[in-house]
Parts: C-alpha cells; structure tokens; sequence
C-alpha cells in the first residue's frame, strides 16, 4: 500500500510538473505582456517597456527557452515570479486559493452529501413519489449550465431584496468593504456573503451525485449479498446503511474525481460573477491583462488541486473497499 | 480449406431463420419511451428554429435597428431588442445553430477518439496501454480551461468556432477512454476475437469489426452526453468572451450580452437561455433513454424492480 501510495505521488509530481510547463510555455508563446506596457497612458518609450519586460522576465525578445529556465528555476524555489504590475505571484496567489477552496470545499462537503443522501434514499423508495421529484429535480439541474443557475440565482436575491426592502442576500464580494467589527461579526459577514456562490455550486454538484448515486444504489441493492444481509436478521436501515450504502459509495467515490474538473471551473464562473477574488476570477482577468506568471500559477494550482483531490478519492476507494488495502 | 472453398461456391444458401434484428429492438424499445419521444420532437423544433430562424426574420444577424434599442418584444421585433437595436430572435436562432453544430461536432470528435485510444491502448497493452492511459490523465491535469481561453483567442475570425469545437473535444475524451479501454480488455479474451485473430485479421480489423461495436451502446449514450457537455462548456467560456469570437455567434455569447439587462431588461436574457435549457434538456432525454434502452444491465435492473414491488 504505501509504495503503491508512493509511486501515486511521484506520478502525480511528473504530471503536475508537466502541465503547470505546458501551460507556461502556452502563455508565454500566445500572451503578449508588451502590449500591457505600450498602451499605457502616455505611451513609455521602448527602452522602458524593454527594461520593465526584462525585469519581470515576461520580455518576448528574450528566448524563450531561457525565460523558462529563470521561471522554473523560481518555481522550484516557490518563487512563481511577479504579475505585469510588478506584486509578488506567490504572495497573492495564497490569499486567493484560501478563498476559492474555501469556497470549493464548502460547497463539496454540502453538495456531495447532500447528493448522496437523496440519491440513495431515492433508489430505496424507487419509482416513488420523492423519488421521481429527486429525478426531475437533478435532471432538470444537470441541464442548466453553472453560469445560467448564478446569474439566474442573483437576479432572484436582486428581485427579493427589492421586494424586501433590505439586503437580505448578499451577492456581490467575499465580505463588506470597510465593514468592522469584533470577528464574530466580521465572520458573519462573510457567511452571508457565502451563501449564495455556495449554494450554486453545491446545487450544480447535487445534482449529478443525486443521479449517480441512485444508479449505483440501484445496481447494488438488487444484489445478492443485501438480501441475505436482510435475511440473516440484519434490520432494514443496518443492511442497507453498512452494506448497500457502503458498497454503492466506491464507484461514487471514483466518479468524484471526474466531476472535481468541473467543479473548479465551475468555481471560476462562480467567484466572477459573484464578485469574489479567488483564483478562477484571478485567472479571467490576468488573461485579459497579458499576465504570463499568474496564467501558469493558476495553472499550477488546478493541476493541484485536481491531483489532490484524484489522491483523496483513492485513499477513501481504499478505506471503503477492503479488497484494496494490501 | 476445403470447407472455405465450398463456402465461396454459389450454393443455394439454406433458409435461415432471420437474424435477430437488434436495430429494430432497439428503434421499437426507444420509441416505446416517452422521454425520448419528448426529447427527439423537442430536438426537431429546435432544429428547425436555429436554422430557419435567422432567414424567418426581416433582420440580419449582426444587423441594428438603430429605431428601437433595449425594447420588449413586438411584432416588429419577436423577442425584443438588445442595447445596440440587435434582434434577439434572429440573435438566439443563429446562435443555436451555432451551438447546435458545436456539439455535434464535439460529440462525435471526441467520442471516436475516446474509442480509437480506448481500443488500441486495451486491445495491444503493455508500453502502448501504458502510455495513452499517461496521456489521458495528463490531459485530465492540463489546465484545459487556460488552453481554450488562450486559444481560442489566438484563433478567433472566420472558421474559429471550428477550432474551439476541436479544442473542446481535444478535452473531453479521457473518461470515455478508460471505459472504453477497460471493456476492451475484457472483450480481448473473448472466443471470437481469438478465432479472428488466429485467421490473421489484423488488429485494426478486429477493433473495428469485433471489439468497437460491442460497445455501441456505451458509445452512443456518451455521445449524447457530450453534446450536452460541450454546449454548456461552450456557453460557460463564451460568457466571459473567451470562446467563441466575434464574427460568428454563439449561445453563450448572446447569453452573456443578455445577462447584464436580466433585471431590467429580462427578454434580453430570457429567451436565449430558455432555447439553450430546452436544448440541453431535450438531448439529455434523449440520452438517458437510449442508455436504458441500449444498455442491458440497466434494463435488467428495472424489470427486477418492477417484479420486486
């Protein structure tokens, strides 16, 4: 087990090296930093845009291959370089990846259990009322892009405030500017902020683990080994929660790694039409401001956070299915 | 050899009973179900919208009546107006189609390359089996949105949806393929892939003919899958302008020009993302019917359950 983990790992490393390389060489070769400089107000003569370029190693007459070689040669050393305004790339990037996983993991946790839960109870109640709701439901959600289900759930908080009177919902930035106060308070600020971006996302992944699950369930609960569960004096809710269940959350748990792809970009259009800064947002802009650094950073951080997430779903395949565990 | 020589000889062939006919099982099963019945009609409508609907019009495309700007729907203009006087039927319907071929296109591109690697990395193994699997996970890790952001505005002008349709299907194989690569496997060892290959079938002889069609239904159902997908993965980068570019016109776009009026303006966005959710929703019907319909495992499971309750 623990070389199979280790060899997982080092796998991992190539390929995150890899993509986080591609997408660099990517960005250098098709951004155009220069233009960042030239269009400024009023234009700077050329020596100038040359020595800015030449100091944030972003100048395209440089070559290309000895750009890469200063740039990775700061990534081994956690120095990702400095964006076009001259800030540190490593610095920001972990205040925004703090919010986007904040947001991520939330938005997980709900979105998967909550998913599960109902998927699972809809397969046991099969071709009943709650289950043909949960089917419509989480078919009808899975045919709504991410971006249609935010702006439409921000134009409903808009209408109810208005209707209100008062801002009930808050949909714009990750906590109130200028807002102070003990940190209880400034925490619930942030709650309320969080609530609406959590809950498209979550929604969006409810969905498709409702449905997942409650094929899985399906497969499992007509076989063998759940009816002599149940015929061998096992209650109803211990058959199903310690056996059906368990058995049914493996291919799930496989499944969650997939669906972690979409979920990180659904978080980018998340956090942008909601106002906040995290990594997705980060990353929309820094394309349109020819920023070569922050483009490979983000890059860098997906790889991760998918990699991580693909070693979390191996470690629960493996606490869940005990033919693994060597 | 001589029983291959006798076969070749113009013998009256003797009456056979006729073949189980598993298309027309499949057509009378499908058209049994509702959904699908739903989904495919709904799909028609939507069809014959996006590519008579432009020509419907008194407007162009990116034609401007400079008359009525931001102005609900009339008999002028069907479903109103857009900031700059754009028609948004015109807009919409031109934009489904649009949409409409992008995930055509995605879904079959992506569905043959999930199944050429699939085969040919389960069908060979070893170096070649461990090497495309590499290559599909290292394609799950790149980061596909930074690469479709950045392409598809280096390709942007005429002809560039087409570049964003194949980069989009450049990204969505990789799931596909390991199914594909783990039946495969199975089907290798199968008694009739062993007696082809024994005659000296070549090995893409075998994918094709043996190994490829026992697996139609997965590769149907996904099929339909990935048009859905690719047409929310369109909307979704077109929305922040980095899909599909100017010249040509997408869903997503006229989507994303409406959002900032759904307030105060909600025809602008309204009837653009009702055509894209009745579209994904209809091919998703139509999908999860024929997975039932062509996959035997889950039709199994439902007559159980019938008899269970």
């Amino acid at each position: 087990m623990g070389k199979f983990l280790v060899r997982r790992l080092l796998n991992y490393v190539v390929l995150i090296f890899l993509a986080t390389s591609f997408a660099y060489l990517l960005a250098a070769t098709n951004l155009y930093p220069r233009g960042y400089f030239e269009q400024m107000q009023p234009p700077p003569p050329p020596e100038a845009v040359d020595s800015q370029l030449d100091a944030l190693n972003l100048n395209d007459r440089t070559p290309l291959a000895q750009r890469y070689a200063t740039w990775i040669g700061g990534v081994v050393t956690g120095d990702f370089g400095r964006t076009v305004q001259g800030g540190d790339v490593t610095s920001q990037m972990w205040t925004k990846a703090g919010v986007t996983l904040r947001l991520i993991t939330v938005a997980t946790i709900l979105g998967s259990a909550l998913g599960i839960a109902v998927g699972a109870y809809a397969a046991v109640r099969q071709y009943r009322r709650f289950d043909k709701a949960a089917t419509a439901v989480s078919f009808f959600v899975l045919s709504v892009p991410t971006v249609v289900i935010a702006i439409v759930v921000q134009v409903l908080a808009v209408t109810l405030n208005d209707g209100l009177g008062l801002q009930l919902l808050r949909y714009s930035g990750e906590y109130s500017a200028g807002f102070d106060g003990a940190w209880w308070e400034l925490l619930g600020n942030r709650i309320h902020h969080a609530i609406l971006p959590t809950l498209v996302l979550a929604v969006a992944l409810f969905a498709s683990f409702a449905r997942y699950q409650r094929n899985m369930m399906l497969d499992v609960l007509g076989s063998d080994f759940v009816r002599t569960a149940m015929a061998k004096g096992l209650t109803r809710r211990r058959a199903l929660f310690r056996h059906a269940l368990r058995t049914a959350l493996i291919p799930t748990v496989t499944y969650f790694t997939f669906t972690f792809g979409a979920l990180v970009s659904g978080a980018t259009f998340t956090e942008k039409i909601y106002g906040w800064h995290g990594m997705g947002a980060w990353l929309i802009d820094s394309i349109a401001r020819q920023d070569v650094h922050v483009v490979a950073a983000v890059s860098w951080f997906m790889a991760i956070t998918i990699m991580a997430a693909s070693f979390l779903s191996d470690i629960l395949y493996a606490w869940l299915d005990p033919r693994v565990r060597v | 050899m001589s029983t291959t020589e006798e076969s070749t000889a113009p013998v009256k062939a003797p009456a056979v009973p006729p073949a189980p006919n598993r298309l027309k099982d499949i057509t009378r099963q499908l058209l049994g179900t509702r959904r699908v019945i739903v989904g495919l009609v709904l799909l028609a409508v939507l069809a014959a919208l996006a590519f008579t609907g432009p020509l419907l019009t008194s407007w162009d495309v990116g034609g401007r009546d400079f008359s009525s700007m931001l102005e609900g729907p009339s008999p002028e203009h069907w479903m109103g107006t857009n900031r700059t006087g754009q028609d948004i039927f015109t807009q919409a319907t031109a934009g489904l189609q649009k949409s409409l071929l992008i995930g055509l296109l995605v879904a079959v591109a992506s569905t043959g390359a999930a199944a050429a690697v699939g085969a040919f990395a389960g069908y060979f193994g070893g170096v070649a089996d461990k090497g495309l699997m590499w290559t599909a996970d290292l394609a799950l890790v790149l980061p596909n949105f930074v690469i479709l952001a950045i392409l598809s505005k280096h390709f942007a002008g005429q002809g560039g949806w087409i570049v964003l349709a194949i980069l989009l299907a450049a990204f969505s194989w990789m799931v596909t393929s390991k199914m594909v690569r783990g039946l495969t496997v199975s089907l290798r060892e199968r008694e009739y892939v062993h007696a082809a290959r024994f005659m000296g079938v070549p090995p893409h002889r075998i994918i094709l003919r043996h190994i490829l069609p026992n697996m139609s239904s997965l590769l149907i159902a996904d099929a339909t899958i990935m048009v859905s997908a690719a047409v929310i993965g369109e909307t979704a980068l077109s929305y922040f302008g980095l899909g599909v570019q100017s010249p040509d016109i997408s869903l997503g776009m006229v989507i994303a020009e409406g959002s900032s009026f759904a307030t105060t303006a909600p025809w602008v966005f309204a009837f653009p993302t009702a055509l894209l959710i009745v579209m994904v929703l209809a091919v998703n019907m139509v999908g999860d019917g024929l997975r039932d319909a062509l996959d035997p495992c889950s039709k199994s499971r439902r007559r159980g359950e019938h008899h269970e309750h």
